[in-house]
């Protein structure tokens, strides 16, 4: 029995215990998943049997929404919606951040104070001024109507994250360019931006995973398919027919609108936890 | 002197100039930000002094503070802040225990942590209304796996559990993912130390770990509250408020948008945000959460 053995036992062993571990992890995030994508593949006739897998799965859900306006129109709008927030949401983020990390000026502080502010508000309180002043100005049930609000909201994400990226930039690249001649503001475009890309990136990610999830605003500021998003036309799907049970198609549009959440997740995924995690403990 | 003075001069045009650009680049997010909050909610206050009811729109008038006589003497607002508090409390705590096992597991395991730490991504990263259908539909009579032949949705106690499931296992990954940072700042070295004066792994976790995450916990603490209490797409999903599970929220949209009752509705708002800002200012005055800590809350 000598100690090398015993020790590489032991390791053996705990990593034996964290594999358990892992696995129950792994088991919590993806059950509720594969349950909803596996009703989705149920046919009618098996839908209400209660079992967690399909015992004929069948595309039929698919075919079926990817055939209606119902749920094809709200998958554009969501798309659409998402990615004109995400970049103005980004465009306007980046100058703010840049202004935060770098420059002295007065009102900075609120700045910071009204991002924080606006990141714990409660949507719900705005929702009924917000439709009543979308109706008077003819926002309601617009595209734009929707991506107002999502850039204001988006914005305190955005900014805390860039500025927290900004401040990891090695400036003194900056004052190079300066010196070179460069104005602030070129030193922004060519020096300092291609720098910032990456959190530029990650913040992106982040503000479309936001945009892609809200249903407040999304129910409360729509009315039709022109530009009600996918999350809200789930919670307004009905059957074909008055008589038909929607489950089946709900379940399948689902699982269409998680699959860019899970492609984003399995590319970036050091992206995200840098990002979510970047401005949380740097003071 | 004149040349000092010149210098002077061309520092105060150069820090003049700093400032300008500075409040110029900020212009676009703060007037989103305002336009969006600032005038609504001062709206919305406006709106709850009067009687506003879009289905009758000629009895339009100044009522005063009519409208929150009314709701705080209404049962429905009472029955919905205690089911918001609750499911606020109880999902903030299991959040936290969860959390913290899960932010231990990413942050330490031997075994494939890449995937691990992507896997707990998702229900981050799922619409929480697709996520809150996959709930429903489980719990649903005959149709789920995990109801069989009850219907648990159906009543209160046993709906208000479900919401919370749901509403914490979409958000735990996100706590996890906070406290996990606060991991990081942790020394290895004084863990080692502690391990070889004869500390065991829950002495070295309540007594190193934990004290030095403090100020991290209670920022993921306070924002987790301030968003649980705004609960709403979860409790839509699963229930629609009925059988007693209706937040503060769900009334308010109910009275807004269905009820098309602005003055009522935006009491409501405007209740809400108090009990928003009460939350916030008991909890720094409690533990003395300074504001740039309180940047992790923005991470929604």
């Amino acid at each position: 029995m000598t100690a090398p053995r015993g020790r590489a036992r032991s390791l053996a062993r705990r990593r034996v215990g964290w594999g358990v571990l892992d696995l129950v992890v792994v088991a919590y995030a993806l059950t509720p998943v594969l349950w909803i994508a596996s009703l989705s593949l149920k046919s009618r006739g098996t839908l209400n049997d209660g079992r967690f897998l399909p015992r004929e799965p069948t595309l039929g859900n698919y075919a079926e929404i990817l055939a209606s306006g119902e749920f094809l129109r709200p998958l554009l709008n969501s798309i659409g919606i998402a990615s004109i927030s995400t970049l103005l949401a980004v465009v306007f983020g980046a100058m703010a951040a840049y202004a935060v990390a770098r420059l002295d000026f007065p009102g900075r502080r609120a700045l910071v104070a009204v991002s924080l502010v606006i990141a714990m508000f409660p949507q719900v309180s705005l929702i009924g001024p917000l439709f009543k002043i979308e109706i008077a100005l003819g926002l309601f049930d617009t595209w734009l109507g929707l991506i107002v609000p999502y850039v204001a909201f988006a914005l305190p994400l955005a900014i805390y994250t860039l500025s927290a990226f900004f401040r990891d930039i090695p400036w003194d690249l900056e004052r190079a360019a300066r010196m070179d001649g460069a104005t602030s503001v070129q030193a922004f475009v060519h020096v300092i931006a291609p720098l910032a890309a990456p959190g530029v990136f990650t913040t992106a990610i982040l503000t479309f995973i936001f945009c892609w999830n809200d249903f407040l605003f999304a129910i409360s500021l729509t009315s039709t398919t022109a530009s009600r998003t996918v999350p809200a036309a789930l919670a307004f799907f009905t059957g074909s027919t008055q008589f038909e049970d929607p489950t089946g198609t709900i379940a399948a549009a689902a699982v269409l609108i998680t699959i860019p959440v899970v492609l984003l997740v399995l590319l970036f995924q050091r992206r995200i936890v840098a990002g979510l995690t970047s401005g949380s403990v740097k003071g | 002197m004149w040349g000092h003075e010149r210098a002077g001069v061309s520092a105060d045009t150069a820090r003049q100039r700093e400032r300008r650009l500075g409040l110029l680049l900020c212009a676009p997010a703060v007037g989103v930000m305002l336009a969006v909050t600032a005038f609504p909610i001062l709206y919305a206050v406006w709106l709850s002094l009067n009687r506003a009811d879009l289905r009758a729109p000629d009895r339009n008038e100044l009522i005063g503070l009519a409208n929150y006589a009314t709701v705080l003497a209404s049962p429905i607002w009472w029955e919905s802040f205690g089911v918001t508090s609750l499911i606020t409390v109880v999902s903030t705590a299991l959040e936290l225990v969860l959390g913290l096992a899960l932010a231990l597991v990413m942050h330490r395991t031997l075994v494939a942590r890449r995937l691990v730490r992507t896997v707990a991504l998702i229900p981050y990263g799922i619409v929480t209304v697709v996520a809150a259908f996959s709930w429903r539909y489980a719990w649903t009579q005959h149709t789920g796996w995990l109801a069989g032949a009850s219907a648990p949705l159906t009543d209160t106690w046993s709906a208000v559990g479900i919401i919370i499931l749901a509403e914490v296992w979409k958000t735990t990954p996100f706590m996890a993912l906070l406290l996990m940072a606060g991991l990081a700042l942790v020394p290895e070295d004084l863990l080692d130390a502690a391990a070889v004066d004869g500390a065991g792994p829950w002495q070295r976790l309540t007594r190193i770990t934990l004290p030095i995450m403090k100020p991290v916990i209670l920022v993921a603490v306070l924002f987790r509250v301030m968003d649980a209490f705004r609960i709403f797409d979860n409790i839509f999903v699963l229930t629609n408020g009925a059988h007693g599970t209706a937040s503060v929220s769900i009334i308010t949209y109910n009275n807004l948008i269905k009820g098309l009752n602005l003055g009522i509705g935006s009491t409501l708002s405007v209740l809400i945000f108090l009990s928003i800002a009460a939350i916030a200012y008991g909890f720094v005055k409690l533990f003395g959460v300074a504001g740039r800590d309180g940047r992790a809350g923005s991470r929604a």
